[in-house]
């Protein structure tokens, strides 16, 4: 964590509990779960199925608000157990970005236009908007496919529309769902070191959920889930790289 | 970038499948307005054409268009001599129903008083009006005629030497004009034997009758045309149309006419609203329950349409929803598709309306009016019928993108 010292708290997950059903068919899927995660940092949240961790991220991306427990984004109390304190939608649009397991693009906009679109949605011009957006592209690489429609690019190709669609706000917070799921191992890899990229260049925390252990050593942290609870402490990614050295 | 012309580009096929559908439906909506327009019209352009500003009719009947109706011709006379009447002149109108190469011809008959009417104010295409007083006719082209043919009707044969546009009775007939002679002759035509059976009644009759036992030769005149026997008033007519002095009184020569107790008189505005009451109010409302029926439908089409979009779409709702889109960006994609539906729909239906309501039967008259306030409807319906749809998505959870 010596890393982080001296940079800005991006996320500040402070005792998150969250609690499904009740009496007999109550479900506990995360228990006083706390994380500090500062710009610029890579996080990756291991576990197996069912731990919680899709829980956790879904809690921190404000779309499923914990039982108990608060949550600040970048110094900004957000969420003080299910209550939101902001307007939870647009703040999600200014300041976090989502990649899924799939791609999740909208089958009826080019690639371009699924990038822009997040733009859009955040008052940006379509002229600005579309000039970032193949910037974006660009940068992926894939900007020769603007004008392709999702269904015909290649599952790499369009996770890569999803994390410039991702980028596109400059989003403080990244939060991925199994981003390599869907990609062979070369690609995945890429698709990870992408995000130890643009946690760098561009200042974002980003929170991996990830059961692909083979890029590990992307990541500045490493948490592990099991029954709702993080079992095992943080490694820093130079800590991975010593054990693996 | 406009989401919802985005969505309906990518799903081309099916929402132009389903605005032709929709254009049809409102283009039977406009068609049944066009032909309620059509029936007013036709029902009321006799008595706006003739223009005359009294009818005066058989006491108690409504007029010839509402129901039988008899006056006798001298009833002219008795009319024309009432201070403040300019003219007035003889009526006569009635329907038939004939056989033309081997089709039905149904024709309404207007009798014109000739020579003080010779039919110049009838809207001839061609040809010419009426030029003697008897065995020429104009007719409607809704009556398949053409200049110069000939009809045989009753015992005479009569020649089209005029064409009109647009004469049709309020039952949907073209109209015929003939001399009023002519139009009678029609009217009462008897077969032979009814004639042959006639006189010897009469001749039975005569022989009982005092006159004839001292006076034999009054039987002769059994065997004379009708027309001819002094003892025989001329055949009724319709109604006396009257055209008053511009300085004179309407509702003075009403009431002097209405005050004799063999006739009632009718302004011509009175007439119109006769037949708009009595003929065309039934049809003004079945046609107009049939409307309201096939806007409901085509307004429960475009909701179930607008609901099966929403749901194709609703992962991309959920993503939009994630990523942050608002209510009124998800509201207004779904209403913008609804309207553009319905836009799509009224143009479909304004144009192959223009194409097909020409070879209807009956007139189809879009009027200006009509057409602006379906355009109001089809607005309403579209964004009544995009609620559910609405609904549908504002339920979503943006979790949904997740799964």
């Amino acid at each position: 964590m010596t890393e982080s010292q001296g940079r800005e708290i991006a996320i500040s997950a402070m005792d998150l509990t969250k609690r499904y059903g009740s009496g007999n068919t109550e479900v506990l899927a995360m228990r006083n779960v706390s994380m500090t995660i500062h710009s610029a940092e890579v996080v990756a949240l291991l576990g197996p199925s069912g731990s919680g961790k899709s829980t956790f991220l879904t809690a921190v991306g404000l779309i499923n608000p914990p039982t108990s427990g608060s949550i600040s984004i970048r110094g900004q109390k957000v969420l003080d157990g299910e209550s939101a304190l902001v307007n939870l939608r647009s703040f999600r649009r200014r300041h976090i970005g989502f990649i899924f397991q799939k791609s999740n693009l909208i089958p009826f906009l080019t690639a371009i236009e699924n990038v822009q679109v997040a733009m859009q949605l955040n008052g940006q011009a379509a002229r600005v908007s579309r000039q970032r957006a193949l910037e974006l592209m660009d940068y992926l690489g894939i900007a020769d496919r603007a004008s392709n429609l999702p269904a015909m690019l290649s599952g790499g190709q369009q996770q890569r529309v999803a994390v410039a669609r991702a980028l596109a706000n400059h989003p403080s917070v990244i939060l991925a769902d199994e981003p390599t799921a869907a990609l062979d191992g070369h690609r995945g890899r890429q698709v990870m070191e992408l995000f130890a990229k643009v946690a760098r260049e561009q200042g974002a925390a980003v929170i991996v959920v990830t059961h692909d252990h083979r890029a590990l050593d992307v990541f500045d942290t490493i948490y592990e889930m099991e029954d709702g609870v993080i079992t095992k402490p943080t490694h820093s990614r130079s800590a991975v790289s010593g054990s693996s050295d | 970038m406009n989401l919802a012309l985005k969505d309906i580009q990518h799903n081309l096929g099916r929402f132009s499948l389903t605005a032709i559908g929709i254009g049809m439906l409102l283009m039977i909506v406009m068609g049944m307005g066009g032909i309620y327009r059509g029936i007013v019209e036709d029902a009321t352009l006799l008595v706006d054409r003739v223009d005359a500003d009294l009818w005066v009719v058989q006491r108690e009947t409504r007029g010839p268009f509402a129901e039988l109706s008899r006056v006798p011709p001298s009833l002219v006379h008795r009319v024309a001599a009432v201070p403040g009447v300019q003219s007035s002149r003889e009526f006569v109108y009635h329907t038939i129903q004939r056989e033309r190469d081997g089709q039905p011809l149904r024709m309404a008959i207007l009798g014109l008083d000739w020579p003080i009417d010779r039919g110049e104010w009838l809207p001839l295409s061609a040809g010419r009006p009426i030029a003697q007083g008897h065995y020429e006719m104009v007719a409607d082209q809704s009556l398949g005629l053409r200049l110069g043919d000939q009809i045989v009707l009753g015992k005479d044969s009569y020649t089209v030497v005029g064409i009109t546009e647009s004469m049709i009775s309020a039952s949907g007939d073209g109209i015929a004009a003939f001399s009023i002679d002519d139009a009678q002759a029609v009217q009462f035509d008897t077969p032979g034997e009814a004639i042959r059976l006639e006189r010897a009644a009469r001749e039975a009759r005569g022989e009982s009758f005092e006159l004839t036992v001292r006076q034999p030769d009054v039987l002769e005149n059994v065997w004379k045309p009708t027309a001819e026997l002094p003892a025989v008033a001329r055949p009724q007519i319709s109604a006396v149309l009257v055209k008053l002095s511009p300085a004179s009184s309407l509702a003075d020569i009403k009431d002097i006419i209405a005050g004799w107790g063999d006739v009632s008189v009718f302004t011509q505005e009175g007439q119109r609203e006769l037949l708009l009451r009595g003929t065309v109010d039934r049809a003004r409302r079945q046609i107009g329950l049939f409307r309201v029926l096939l806007t409901v439908i085509a307004a429960i089409i475009m909701a179930l349409i607008l609901y099966t979009l929403t749901l194709d779409k609703i992962h991309s709702i959920a993503l939009l929803k994630l990523i942050g889109a608002s209510n009124a960006v998800i509201l207004g994609m779904i209403l913008q598709q609804a309207l553009i539906l319905g836009c799509v729909g009224y143009a479909i239906a304004y144009l192959a309306g223009h194409q097909v309501f020409p070879v209807f039967p009956r007139r189809v008259i879009l009027a200006t009016g009509d057409l602006i306030q379906l355009g109001i409807v089809v607005i309403a319906i579209s964004i009544a019928s995009s609620f559910l749809g609405i609904w549908k998505a504002l339920k979503v959870s943006p979790n949904e993108a997740l799964t």
